[in-house]
């Protein structure tokens, strides 16, 4: 098999199999694994899953079946900065689908991808409790609610600017 | 941890959260007590953190600290519901409520308010509390909590979540005392049985019920879990839950495992919700520092431990086979049933699952008794219900109401009505599961029976109010856009048949629909009730079916005519320009992105230039006409 040189130092996956070594024991371990992997490289490429499967002894198809079952795990790489708009009911009913629009016209991709310059990417998301504020929409962990179509730009240009 | 040392926490610290919980006055002798001159307590809820309220506190202690305060104490608490109108800050003994705070706001409030001698800062007020000749009514008296009745949310905004102390001296673990002292397994069930309390999370299945099964079930190892996946977007009642009073499930998840004996216990809970999971964690290992969980609780011999698990972002993981599967580290999807879990569950022993608002109520039912519980609320229908209300409504944020509380008392008097001047057309509840309640069903009390004779369901407890720029035709396509993502793809009636009902409604509302499609969706909506292996499936179609029963005009409007009153689908809207409103400026020709507009060879009297029209066969109803006409002559119908 080819050597992946694209995902990941040795520092990461050091982290990796300490976390593998740590959970490898307790029942149902997989799910917090895979999370935890996550968290380490951003995103779950195959060889990381690869390592993972190898790590518990278990098929790399197990794995995957698992990785791609589940809306939070990712096999693609996300953008610098993580858009999440909320498409909840709440914030639905007061017309988040114009914020998406409004985001996907400034960024010129769609939900899902992510931009060319890695700045950004798009996803949408189910609820993140603040429907007191709904429409809502989250860029990495910060959360922007009340929003307005018009607001959108502002938004982006103040991370673009920070870049 | 002994009981007397729980006993002298509770002694040590009551008349601090006492203060939380009395009318002014008495707050205000209590107070002296404390040593604590005023108590200033932040929401620290996801709703209030969102909008900017650790910046508020930061700002509070730097204020206290630069006017050298040293005898008020600040609390970061949960949610106290009214999220819309974050960040809140109540200050006791008087019980001001201050909404919409900023740190400029706060820190007024320190120099005008928390000085000695100093004074409520009217204006910073929530208006609700404010009467017309001045005069300030505690918050519990404005429309929205006066109506209220809060058992298990009795602890959320009153204390600090993240201080085990606190939650000891309110009341936690007091049903865990009792029931390890002196009661029986069987006593414990008992009591709950007696108390009329169903799940709340959606099926309504009485929860003594369930805990006798698993009791019965043989076996050394058995399990007791809690749902914390609260799937349905726009609910946020767990959350809260578990962000103001996490102790109160840890204690609730132990009495159960007494009962029915039980030594471990799974918390599985939303990734999406990281306070909640930060502050479930801190209690878990405070629990455990104290005694109050692990080996030999509070010396009494018994053993109970909780893990924490995460889920990943999956809806159909609240359904309880299926998120017994996610714990087990697999694909969450659901099993058939029979073997129910109370025999055969997590990792095949028997195990309890019950959802965190139903944890919620375990300790009052254990130490004020089943009697007293079994008389909230309606026949079948006992205790009180969190609604996350959201949606169009004036006050959204979280309410708990008696069973039985009609819906125009949530949506008129708690809600506060419909802004903007809209008028109340439907409230959805159940969400993806559920149903709508028309305009015409407002009066209906709200209980599980009553909710289900009108075609929707409890659920878990959102509550979105719909006014009449909602098209119904366009909800349920909203919801089935999310059922059908979410099928887990395990049986076919649920996997193809989403996507089926799915593309009959986008059918609809492109304005391609056929008269036909109607019976097809009725036809399609039964055989995925009656065959779907889990209830993500069997409730799947009823969002369609409810709409199409209160709103059927809706659907043949869009089939027939080709119309959407509410001018929410796209396709049937016609934009059109007002020959005389238009100056024939060009500026909507300049910005369509298709040409679509010309000028004609019309002038209106008093202008110059000819008017412009849309070539409707051309038009791509973005809306960029409209949005740039400074004359309001483009119509949108």
């Amino acid at each position: 098999m080819e050597q992946c040189t694209a995902c990941g130092t040795a520092e990461q996956l050091k982290k990796l199999q300490a976390v593998i070594n740590e959970s490898r024991e307790t029942p149902g371990c997989l799910m917090h694994i895979l999370q935890e992997a996550q968290a380490i490289y951003g995103y779950l490429p195959l060889e990381v899953q690869k390592t993972i499967a190898e790590g518990l002894g278990i098929s790399l198809s197990e794995v995957y079946g698992v990785a791609t079952f589940y809306s939070q795990f990712s096999l693609k790489p996300k953008g610098k900065h993580r858009i999440s708009v909320c498409l909840g009911t709440a914030c639905y009913v007061k017309g988040s689908d114009k914020i998406l629009e409004e985001v996907e016209k400034e960024l010129g991709i769609k939900c899902g991808e992510c931009t060319a310059d890695g700045l950004f990417s798009i996803d949408s998301c189910r609820c993140v409790g603040a429907c007191g504020l709904a429409p809502v929409m989250m860029i990495g962990e910060e959360v922007y609610g009340k929003l307005t179509p018009d607001m959108v730009k502002g938004i982006l240009d103040s991370y673009r600017e920070e870049k | 941890m002994t009981i007397q040392e729980l006993e002298s926490i509770r002694k040590a610290k009551g008349d601090l959260i006492k203060v939380r919980r009395v009318i002014r006055e008495e707050g205000e002798k209590l107070a002296k007590k404390t040593g604590y001159r005023k108590q200033v307590l932040v929401c620290g809820g996801t709703g209030c953190t969102s909008s900017k309220s650790m910046q508020v506190i930061e700002q509070l202690e730097k204020s206290l600290k630069e006017l050298k305060i040293d005898d008020v104490l600040i609390v970061k608490t949960g949610c106290f519901g009214l999220c819309s109108l974050g960040p809140i800050v109540i200050v006791y003994p008087e019980g001001a409520f201050y909404s919409q705070m900023t740190p400029e706001h706060v820190k007024t409030v320190a120099e005008k308010h928390l000085v000695k001698g100093g004074e409520i800062v009217k204006e910073l007020l929530y208006q609700g509390t404010v009467m017309k000749d001045g005069s300030i009514i505690p918050f519990a008296e404005t429309p929205f909590y006066k109506k209220q009745l809060r058992i298990a949310l009795r602890n959320c905004g009153v204390i600090a979540p993240e201080d085990i102390e606190e939650a000891i001296a309110a009341g936690d673990y007091e049903a865990l005392e009792k029931v390890l002292t002196s009661m029986t397994p069987d006593d414990v069930i008992n009591e709950m049985l007696a108390s009329g309390l169903r799940g709340r999370g959606g099926a309504g299945f009485p929860t003594g019920r369930k805990w006798a099964f698993a009791k019965a079930s043989a076996g050394d190892i058995k399990y007791v879990c809690c749902n914390a996946d609260e799937g349905d977007p726009g609910a946020f009642m767990d959350r809260s839950v578990l962000e103001g009073d996490p102790h109160c499930v840890i204690e609730a998840m132990t009495i159960a495992g007494y009962a029915i004996g039980a030594h471990q216990g799974y918390v599985y809970v939303r990734a999406e919700y990281p306070i909640a999971v930060q502050r479930l964690k801190i209690a878990i290992d405070q629990a455990h520092e104290r005694g109050l969980l692990g080996d030999n609780i509070l010396g009494l011999g018994f053993d109970f431990d909780i893990e924490v698990r995460l889920g990943a972002g999956a809806f159909v993981c609240g359904e309880e086979t299926a998120l017994m599967t996610s714990i087990e580290g697999h694909r969450g999807e659901p099993r058939p049933r029979p073997p129910f879990p109370a025999v055969k569950g997590l990792f095949g022993k028997p195990t309890i699952l019950n959802n965190v608002e139903t944890w919620a109520n375990v300790n009052p039912i254990i130490t004020k008794g089943a009697k007293w519980f079994s008389e909230i609320g309606t026949e079948t229908s006992k205790g009180t219900k969190v609604f996350a209300l959201g949606g169009n409504i004036t006050n959204v944020g979280l309410v708990e109401v008696p069973m039985g509380t009609t819906l125009r008392e949530i949506v008129e008097e708690i809600g506060g009505g419909i802004p903007n001047g809209k008028k109340f057309k439907a409230a959805q509840t159940g969400g993806p599961s559920g149903g709508c309640i028309p305009a015409q069903c407002i009066d209906t009390p709200i209980d599980y029976d009553s909710l289900i004779s009108i075609g929707s369901m409890m659920g878990s407890g959102g509550m979105i109010i719909l006014d009449d720029s909602n098209c119904m035709v366009d909800i349920s396509k909203f919801y089935l856009e999310f059922t059908a993502d979410e099928s887990c793809g395990k049986c076919t009636p649920c996997r193809i048949g989403t996507k089926r009902l799915l593309q009959l409604l986008t059918k609809i509302t492109e304005g391609k629909g056929e008269p036909e499609d109607i019976q097809k969706i009725e036809e399609l909506a039964s055989h995925m009730k009656s065959s779907s292996l889990c209830a993500l499936g069997q409730s799947a179609p009823n969002p369609v079916l409810s709409t199409m029963r209160y709103f059927r005009n809706e659907y043949e409007e869009h089939i027939n005519e080709k119309k959407c009153a509410a001018g929410v689908c796209k396709a049937m809207l016609n934009y059109t320009i007002d020959k005389d409103k238009c100056i024939g400026c060009g500026l909507c020709a300049k910005n369509c992105p298709v040409n679509a507009i010309s000028k004609t060879d019309y002038v209106a009297a008093g202008h110059k230039l000819p008017s412009m029209a849309i070539d409707s066969a051309k038009c791509i109803k973005c809306g960029a006409c409209l949005a740039n006409c400074k004359f309001h002559a483009i119509e949108r119908k």
